[in-house]
Parts: structure tokens; C-alpha cells; sequence
């Protein structure tokens, strides 16, 4: 906020070095381009308006619960809302958003490469994500669909009347554009480090990204291969999950959640990343116990693939399977403590400054907290026989992936933002604006664990009087939640334009992102780095610092 | 000239390499559904896959079989040729690769078209008046979609070969840059492994009744 | 948040959910107990959290950071414990898990069909209700569910009892109501337009009451029905219960282990009845020819669970047909017919 004393920084535009932003212009130049950088921001210019999209219809769920009759739309608009809603969030705004924006920008950066190992092949994973939303839109605009994101079968294959084929298609389509981001991403980490960048040298964020990379590649066809048979099945009356026709619709959901279980890591994994990347910076402390955080992201991810059925507690598994996913699901949920205790044990003795990025960073870690411990619940047998299906599970999973991945996503673009556009964002806004989204997020979602646990079910277009008062505190919470996300966007738009020009390093973080000009010249460094210290070697440098500090005094 | 991202020529093709091994996990998962469906189908309904799998041509699928095989020894014999830099040898067994390949594919097409005659094409033509007709239906369909994907890799994989043919006869490899060749033997082994699974799967099911 | 949590409090209705059955206080004690643990472990964190951030705020005087090596041992114990205190998590969950899904041997038995978007119950006497259930207070219910289209999912918020109808298979469940009352049903598995309006009522009566109100609603019992159906669907023309029939005999066949055809055993259960009747040829027992033809499609869930309560009925042990009321003479049953009609107006 200090800027406005520096007139003369507005009169005469700084000296801009060459950088990827200005080093071409033109519309071809960014559909053409094979810059990681770029193609980093296409994701984020696209992913954006999906998010609009899906919180758009969000709003419209939450306003139509504000009464306990059915009276804003149809019973039949509802269900098509609260499947456009998943489909678009988790399919097109969640899984890409980290991995895709983020990670693409910053993976060559962090780990001292020019480009990622195969460029072209990431513009056409772009290329392909548009199809697979076009697809979706197409989907949308011709009627809609309505089985839920989960497409259970044999609703999905014989009851419903949407546009199911089409929905499907389209986002098998996206699963083909995450998979090859996947792939890029493990190649790149596997051959393109720099001198010197040692397996347990790299970024934890990049451990992340490697993790969900894993996942991605290997999870991914199980769900095209679901949607394929869901379609098949449609078109053509061939009774794989219909059971009047001798087949199993149980199968169906073991395919399913086969990859939409670890899609959840997707999602979670890479939010992790970001916010052990932003603890260490804004406490200048490097993490406590590397290696414990690294090793708990390839067990969650591991272990992410062997808990699929923790979703089918009351679906008619045997007893038995019941039994060890529901263990294994206890399992998971060690590593994924562990890293809390981790990340609070790094601000101990550290010297922690309240930027907007690490306000969303403890914001993550509080709600992330909640969404785990809660999981517990849904976990443990007998008492996810009573909650399954309900608004607790609405709940749980909305404190992971939007207080979890949304959280920390925003904090990344924050603690990014300079080194993305070379301008600072309003400090002071976006302090509100993390504040903001951390109180709506909590009076839209803590009442629906009270309403999950009183017997609300999921999915509901109408329900019983008595739920009203905590539907009402949710859809209060949900419009100062949005009034917070648009925050973000209007400042970032505006200081993109006109912000304080930002140094190489204005955190004076650790990272060889940091140590290239902000923004990065097209091939990401003028010298190939030389990798000589661990990660978030923060003292070295302090050290230094205070020995000025004891000769100032 | 390598690429603007890579050391050099061998950082390149090791990189290219490694993302061919990522592609076959990724396809390894695909197939990975489909098993699971089929073991799951088979475990619910024995008797009626033993007994639809007497629709299917064993002798064909045994050929076909035979042929894979053989167009997989061609396909290595490819890559030691162009590592030993050996130009008419490669030439050679790549066209033998893609003329076994063809055989192949025809042969299927005869084998679906016998289906589509005798009304065991789920979808198309089905004859729905026989016993468990259903259940036969899901055991056929399973058949075509296990084949016809390997079917739609291999045809995939033929044209990749045919390519490969093409930079070869141009004189486009050398002992120090072959990796195109190599990627493209490692999908065509991982093309024909898939078919050493599903033709005990689905053919020898009940072959010694 | 914990601010307005204290203030609902005051301004609600109540935050849990009434508990009218037995389990229901073991699933509350377990979340009780979780919530505590996870409360407690949460709010450490938080005070943690606030602790580190007020205490080593960058100021001056605390410009850098003092960087510490964490002991090996601390590192340990956070592992280790929160996986023993989940490991007693797990038991105590699957634990009541398995007393759900195990009904007690003396239980009385109502079949549950659910279709878009109506609960159907069958009671072994016969009658028949559609989106109200009576039930007697103190006696353990065994429910076996089935669904005529879709995934459906039997709710009840008071038992905490919930359990997914799966068409094409029955699946069992049981509860047993401790108080008397009228209890929330609802549908918890999204299944279509009016997912949401497809709610039932539970009503829990007082033994004495529940006599009463069996004997408004009496008919045929679920077994003779199925007695009927199977003469006049010809089953038994085969089925002849002579051992030199074309057919097996389904005489004392219930409960047991027959062998297939194929080598393997099968247990004779209710599902084994229903796939026998739909898909005869998928397990043939041994000694017989494939030659039934399948029911697929004609006969809808509420005549097969007549027909397998009539099979059941020819074992041993069980309770045997003729039922007290003749099928010539129906009795006049104001109950029985206005739920015949509201099932006729509802279909």
C-alpha cells in the first residue's frame, strides 16, 4: 500500500527485461505457444471460468435450500444443478487447478530445467482439457444431466434421461489431458533436474506433484474405462451394471471410486505441496523433518489406492472387505496427520510474518484438520452406517477440497503472483480477502456436519422443517464465501495492470524459482543452476542477515 | 540438435524412453479394468462363460497368437538391426512386423464378422432367444470390448510401425539416434503381451470339454 | 465458529438426532468418544498454531528464525500413537458394524421394496403398507430389502440405521426400536426426480397396539401368496416334490448346501432363490438338466418375495402354511383395502 508515494513509478514504465510475457505477442503466440509458463496460464485463464461456472451454480444449490420446500427451480433443475456443480468443480476446476496451473509454471522452475520434458505434448494436453469442457458445455446447454458426479449405475444406465453419454464423454476426454500432464510432470522430475538437484534436494511442492502425478497416470484410465462402459451400456442395452440383465451395478462403483478415491489425493496432495512451501518462506525456518514429509506423500498416495471401498460401507460389500478399508482408510490418515504435525512444528521458533500467503497457509492447515479428523468418522464401520450419505460426508469432503486444495491454491497464486506477472498484488486486500473466504467457508460447511449427524440426506431438493435454521446459517455463509473468492480475482486482474513492480525475489524466499527474474525469461534461466545446498537452506543466508544486524546494533 | 530442454542427444532419448514405460502404465491400467470386469463376471457366471467361449474360433486365436509372437521377434530383431546400424535388415523385419500385424487384423474381422452371422454381436445383431442369453451377452460383450481395444492398439501400432518404415527407408536413424524405434517396439511388445492374457481368458476357457 | 457453534445452541432445535433404537447408543457413544479425541487433538493444533504464530511473529528481536533439529523419538511417538488410538477407533467401529449387520435368531420379519420413489413393506402376515412401517417397541426387526429399479438407500436417522437397496439382491438388516413413536424414513441414495420427497414413517407401537393393528390389516400371509403364484405360474408341474421329478424339490432345501452341477456348493439362501428363479441355468444342481426357463421379467419384487417366503416356508423349522386365514373367506379389512387403494392410485 506504500506504492502510491512513488509517483514517478507510474509516469515512466519500469525497464522490463526480456520475459516470457512480453518476449512474443499475439493471439498465436499464446495457441501456439509450448512455453510451460504460458501454457501454465491458458490452464489458469480456463480453469477460472469453469470455477465461475460451478460456483454459479453452487450459489443457486444453496439459495434453493434456504427453505425446506422446493420453490427456486424444479426438483429436476436441482439434481441437474448439484451434477454440474461436482462435474465442473472436481473434473474441471479441482483436479487441473494445482497440478496444471501451478504445477506447470513452477516444475521447470523449481527443479532448474528450461521447459518440461515434453512441451508440445503439454500444449496438446491443454487442447485436449478445452475439448473435454466444450464437450461438458455441450452437455450442459443440451439439456444437462442428472445422476449425480457419480454416475451410479443402474440409475446412470437405464433410469435417467440426460445427457449421460455426452457428460461422460467429455470427461473421459479430460482424463486423457490429465493424464498426459501426469506424465509430463513424472518425466520432467524423473530426467530434466539440474546439476546438483538431488532426489531429496527438491521442493517438497515438487515431491507433491510427483506423488499426484503417480496417481493420476495410474488411476485415470480405470475412470475412463467406467464412463466408456456407462455409455456403452446406454447406448447399446448391454447389461454390465443392470441387474435385470444379469449384471452387476456394485461393479460399477468399485471402478468408479477405484480412481475417485485417489482423486481425492489429486486434489489434496498438491495443496499440501503449496502450503509446505509457503510455511517454510514466511517463517524462514526450513522444514522440520524433510524426509518425514516426503516419504508421508508417497504413503498417502500409496496408500490412497488400496481405500477405494471405504464408499461402499453400506453398498453390500462383505464384511470382511468392509473390514480392511476400513483399516487401510485408518491408515492413511496417519501420514496425512503426521504432515500437520510437521508444518506446526516448522513455525516453532521460526520468525513468522503474517502475509497474505501464510494467512491462507494456516488457514489450510486449520481446515484441513477438520476435514481429516472427520474422515475418521466416516472411516470407523458402524458410524459411517448412520452418516454415510449424509451432510456430514457433504461436509468432510468440502472442508478437504475447497478449505483443503481451493485454500491453498489461492495461497500459491498469492505467494506466485510476482514471480508469474512481476507485480505485487494489494497486500492488505488480499488479507481480507483470506480472512473473508476462511469465515464463509466455515459458516457454509461446519452447520452441515450438525445436519449430517441430525440425518439430512445428501442430494436432498426438499427436506424436513426442522433442518431449516442450520440451511439457512449455511446459504448465509455461502454468499460472504463468494463475496470473498471474487476478491481475489478483481486484484489480481488490477494489479496485474497496475501493481508495484516486483523484484527477482520479494519474499526473499528459497528455490531456484526465486533466484531468476520475476517474470522468468522465456527459457526460465540465463545460466543453467547449479544445485549446491538442501531445500529451504534458510539459516545460511539468516545467519548472514544477523551478523548486519549485530554490527547495525 | 537436441531440444532447447535437454544436455544432450542421449539425455533426449532416455527421456523419451522413460515417458514410453509412464504411456504402458498408463495403458496397463486401462486393460486393468476391463480383467477386473471379466474376473468378476467369470467368478458369477462359470458355466455360462465355459460354455459361450465354444462360440469362439480357437484355431484362429491360436494362429493369431502364433503371429503376434512372431511379429514381436521381428519388431526386436528391428531394434538390434538399427542399433547395429544394419539399414535393409531394419527395413526388412519392420515391413514383415506390419504385414503380420495385417494378417492379424484380417483375420479378427473374419472372426467378428463370423459373430456378427451367428448373432453373437452384442449391440449389432444378438440372438436373444437362446439360453441365458444375457448372461451370454456380457461374455461377449466383454470379448469384443478386450479385443477390439487390443484390436484398436494394434491398428494403432501398425500405422506407428509403418511410420517408423517411412523415417527408415529415409535414412532418418543411425546407431546414435534410434529411440523412435525403440518406443515403438516397446508399445508393440506391451500390444502383444495384452493378447498372451486375453487369449487363455477367452478362448481356453473350457477347451477340454 | 466456536463462537456461533455456543449461540445455536441456544436458538435450535436439538443438535443430535433423537436415539430410539438399540444400537443407536453404541453409535453415539463411539461418536462421542471420537468427537472428544478428534476435538481434543484438534483444538492442540489450533492453540499450537496460535501459540507459534504469536510467539515468533517476525518483530524485532526475532528476525530469524532459531533453527532445531526435532528429536527421532518425537517424531516416533506422533506416528505411532495416533495410529494406536486409530487402531481402537477401528475395532470399536467394526465391532458395531458386525451387530448390524447380524439379526438375531428370533426376529420378525417385514420385507422392504423400494421403487422410484415409494417404500413398499411386505409383513409376514400379509399386510401391506406403503410409506409407513408399524413396527412393535422392544423386539428385534429383521428387514430384507430389494429395489425394483434403482440404488435406493434405507434411512432412519432415530436407529442410525442405514442400508443401500441394491436391485437384484436382497440384502438383511435389522433393528430394534426401544422407544414408541414415529420416526423419520428417508431415502439417502440419490435416485432421481423425487429422491427427496421419497420419505416414509416408522411407527413404533406398543405390543399390545401392534397385535391390534396386524389383525386391521390381515390378508393372506406372504407365504400362501407365494403359494398361489407358484401353482398358478405352473411351477409345480416340475417341481412336484417327488424325487424322480424333472425338477429339484424344494422341500427342507432352505439353509442347506446343495451341489452344482459344476463341481461347487451352494448355500440355499434367498438370493440363491431369487437367481434360481430369474437366471435358472447360472447354477444348476447336480443331476438335473437346464431346462427351466428364466422368470426374468415376469414376475415384479413383491411376487418373488412371496414366492422365496413360500419356499422358505416348506423347510423344517419354519413356520408352515396353511395360514390362519382361509384365502376363500377374506376377511373384511377396512386397512387392507385402503392401502390397496393407495398403492393402486400411487403405481
Amino acid at each position: 500500500m506504500k506504492s502510491e508515494k512513488t509517483i514517478e513509478n507510474l509516469s515512466v514504465p519500469p525497464y522490463q527485461p526480456e520475459n516470457y510475457l512480453n518476449a512474443e505477442y499475439g493471439v498465436k503466440s499464446w495457441l501456439l505457444t509450448t512455453d510451460h509458463k504460458r501454457i501454465g496460464l491458458l490452464y489458469m485463464v480456463s480453469i477460472t471460468l469453469m470455477f465461475i461456472l460451478g460456483g454459479f451454480f453452487a450459489m443457486l444449490i444453496r439459495l434453493e435450500l434456504l427453505t425446506p420446500q422446493g420453490d427456486l427451480v424444479s426438483a429436476d433443475t436441482y439434481n441437474k444443478l448439484f451434477t454440474m456443480h461436482g462435474v465442473i468443480m472436481i473434473f474441471f476446476f479441482l483436479i487441473p487447478s494445482i497440478p496444471a496451473v501451478l504445477g506447470n509454471f513452477l516444475v521447470p522452475l523449481m527443479i532448474g530445467a528450461k521447459d518440461l520434458a515434453f512441451p508440445k505434448l503439454n500444449l496438446l494436453s491443454w487442447y485436449i482439457y478445452l475439448a473435454g469442457a466444450s464437450f461438458t458445455l455441450w452437455a450442459l446447454v443440451s439439456g444437462g444431466v442428472d445422476t449425480g458426479w457419480t454416475f451410479y449405475t443402474p440409475f446412470s444406465t437405464t433410469a435417467s434421461n440426460t445427457e449421460v453419454i455426452k457428460t461422460a464423454i467429455g470427461i473421459i476426454i479430460m482424463g486423457f489431458s490429465s493424464i498426459l500432464t501426469g506424465l509430463n510432470f513424472i518425466v520432467t522430475i524423473h530426467k530434466l533436474r539440474c546439476p546438483g538437484m538431488a532426489w531429496f534436494r527438491l521442493p517438497l511442492f515438487i515431491w507433491a506433484i510427483y506423488a499426484t502425478s503417480l496417481i493420476q497416470v495410474l488411476a485415470t484410465p480405470v475412470l475412463t474405462l467406467a464412463l466408456a462402459l456407462v455409455g456403452i451400456e446406454r447406448a447399446f442395452g448391454i447389461g454390465i451394471f443392470d441387474p435385470a440383465l444379469g449384471g452387476d451395478p456394485i461393479l460399477f462403483q468399485h471402478l468408479f471410486w477405484f480412481y475417485s478415491h485417489p482423486a481425492v489425493y489429486i486434489m489434496i496432495l498438491p495443496g499440501m505441496g503449496v502450503v509446505t512451501e509457503l510455511i517454510c518462506a514466511f517463517s524462514r525456518q526450513r522444514i522440520v523433518g524433510y524426509t518425514g514429509v516426503a516419504i508421508a506423500t508417497l504413503a498417502i498416495a500409496f496408500f490412497g489406492f488400496l481405500v477405494w471401498g471405504h464408499h461402499m460401507f453400506v453398498a453390500g460389500e462383505a464384511v470382511y472387505a468392509a473390514m480392511a478399508f476400513s483399516f487401510l482408510s485408518f491408515a492413511v490418515a496417519v501420514p496425512s496427520a503426521v504432515k500437520v504435525f510437521y508444518w506446526t512444528a516448522t513455525l516453532y521458533r521460526g520468525a513468522i510474518s503474517f502475509d497474505a500467503p501464510l494467512l491462507f497457509a494456516i488457514g489450510f492447515i486449520g481446515l484441513f484438520t477438520v476435514g481429516g479428523l472427520t474422515g475418521l468418522f466416516l472411516a470407523a464401520l458402524g458410524l459411517d452406517v448412520h452418516v454415510h450419505d449424509t451432510y456430514f460426508v457433504v461436509a468432510h469432503f468440502h472442508y478437504i477440497m475447497v478449505g483443503g486444495s481451493m485454500l491453498a491454491y489461492f495461497g500459491g497464486l498469492h505467494y506466485w503472483f510476482p514471480k508469474i506477472t512481476g507485480k505485487m498484488y494489494p497486500e492488505g486486500w488480499a488479507r481480507l480477502a483470506a480472512l473473508t473466504i476462511f469465515g464463509g467457508f466455515n459458516l457454509t460447511f461446519f452447520p452441515q456436519f450438525i445436519l449430517g449427524y441430525l440425518g439430512m440426506p445428501r442430494r436432498y431438493y426438499s427436506y424436513p422443517e426442522n433442518f431449516q435454521a442450520l440451511n439457512v446459517l449455511s446459504t448465509a455463509g455461502a454468499s460472504i464465501l463468494a463475496a470473498g473468492l471474487l476478491m481475489p480475482f478483481i486484484y489480481f486482474l488490477w494489479s496485474w495492470r497496475y501493481g508495484k513492480t516486483a523484484g527477482a525475489n520479494p519474499w526473499n524466499a528459497k528455490g531456484l524459482e526465486w533466484t531468476t527474474n520475476s517474470p522468468p525469461p522465456k527459457e526460465n534461466f540465463l545460466v543453467t543452476p547449479v544445485v549446491t545446498e538442501e531445500a529451504y537452506n534458510y539459516e545460511t543466508d539468516d545467519e548472514q542477515l544477523e551478523l548486519f544486524d549485530e554490527e547495525d546494533e | 540438435m537436441p531440444n532447447i530442454q535437454f544436455r544432450d542427444l542421449a539425455q533426449q532419448q532416455e527421456t523419451a524412453e522413460f515417458g514410453m514405460w509412464i504411456f504402458l502404465a498408463t495403458e496397463l491400467l486401462l486393460f486393468g479394468g476391463l480383467f477386473t470386469s471379466y474376473t468378476a463376471f467369470r467368478y458369477y457366471f462359470p458355466q455360462v462363460f465355459a460354455e459361450a467361449s465354444h462360440g469362439l474360433n480357437a484355431v484362429i486365436g491360436t494362429i493369431n497368437t502364433a503371429i503376434l509372437i512372431v511379429s514381436s521377434l521381428f519388431i526386436a530383431l528391428a531394434v538390434y538391426a538399427v542399433k547395429n546400424g544394419q539399414r535393409k535388415k531394419l527395413l526388412f523385419t519392420l515391413s514383415a512386423a506390419i504385414v503380420l500385424g495385417t494378417a492379424f487384423m484380417v483375420l479378427k474381422g473374419y472372426e467378428y464378422y463370423n459373430h456378427y452371422l451367428h448373432h453373437e454381436f452384442p449391440g449389432l445383431s444378438f440372438d436373444y432367444s437362446v439360453a441365458n442369453a444375457h448372461t451370454k451377452q456380457i461374455y461377449f460383450f466383454l470379448y469384443f470390448a478386450m479385443t477390439g481395444l487390443h484390436a484398436i492398439h494394434l491398428t494403432i501400432g501398425i500405422f506407428l510401425v509403418a511410420f517408423i518404415l517411412f523415417r527408415a527407408y529415409h535414412r532418418e536413424f543411425s546407431p546414435s539416434y534410434y529411440s523412435p524405434v525403440e518406443n515403438v517396439g516397446l508399445y508393440w511388445h506391451f500390444v502383444d503381451i495384452v493378447w498372451i492374457f486375453l487369449y487363455p481368458l477367452l478362448y481356453l476357457i473350457d477347451i477340454h470339454h | 465458529m466456536i463462537f456461533i457453534f455456543t449461540n445455536l445452541l441456544y436458538f435450535l432445535p436439538p443438535l443430535f438426532p433423537e436415539a430410539a433404537s438399540t444400537e443407536a447408543g453404541g453409535v453415539d457413544s463411539l461418536f462421542y468418544f471420537m468427537l472428544a479425541v478428534c476435538g481434543s487433538v484438534a483444538a492442540l493444533i489450533f492453540i499450537l498454531l496460535a501459540f507459534f504464530a504469536v510467539r515468533y511473529r517476525r518483530k524485532e528481536g526475532n528476525l530469524v528464525a532459531k533453527s532445531y533439529k526435532m528429536p527421532k523419538w518425537v517424531e516416533i511417538t506422533w506416528m505411532v500413537v495416533p495410529f494406536f488410538i486409530f487402531l481402537g477407533m477401528f475395532y470399536w467401529g467394526a465391532s458395531l458394524y458386525f451387530s448390524v449387520l447380524r439379526p438375531p435368531d428370533k426376529a420378525l420379519e417385514i420385507n422392504v421394496i423400494a421403487k422410484q420413489w415409494m417404500w413398499k413393506f411386505q409383513h409376514e402376515g400379509g399386510q401391506r403398507e406403503i410409506n409407513e412401517l408399524h413396527v412393535p417397541v422392544n423386539q428385534p426387526i429383521k428387514i430384507t430389502v430389494a429395489s425394483q429399479d434403482v440404488i435406493h438407500s434405507f434411512f432412519v436417522p432415530a436407529f442410525r440405521l442405514h442400508f443401500d437397496v441394491v436391485p437384484g439382491r436382497y440384502r438383511t438388516t435389522w433393528f430394534q426400536p426401544t422407544k414408541i413413536g414415529e420416526y423419520q424414513l428417508e431415502c439417502s441414495q440419490y435416485c432421481g426426480t423425487n429422491h427427496s420427497q421419497m420419505r416414509g414413517t416408522i411407527i413404533v407401537m406398543s405390543q399390545g397396539d401392534y397385535e391390534n393393528w396386524l389383525k386391521l390389516g390381515a390378508d393372506n400371509s406372504i407365504a400362501s401368496k407365494g403359494q398361489n403364484l407358484f401353482r398358478q405360474t405352473g411351477c409345480n408341474a416340475c417341481h412336484t416334490g417327488d424325487s424322480a421329478a424333472r425338477a429339484p424339490m424344494l422341500e427342507n432345501i432352505y439353509g442347506q448346501t446343495v451341489n452344482l452341477e459344476n463341481g461347487e456348493n451352494v448355500k440355499v439362501d434367498d438370493n440363491y432363490i431369487r437367481e434360481s428363479i430369474l437366471n435358472p441355468q447360472a447354477k444348476i444342481v447336480a443331476g438335473y438338466k437346464p431346462i427351466m426357463p428364466t422368470f426374468q421379467g415376469q414376475f415384479d419384487e413383491d411376487q418373488l418375495l412371496e414366492l422365496v417366503a413360500y419356499i422358505k416356508s416348506l423347510s423344517a423349522g419354519r413356520e408352515q402354511i396353511p395360514p390362519n386365514f382361509s384365502p376363500d373367506a377374506p376377511q373384511p379389512s377396512p386397512v387392507g383395502d385402503a392401502i390397496k387403494k393407495s398403492e393402486e392410485s400411487n403405481e
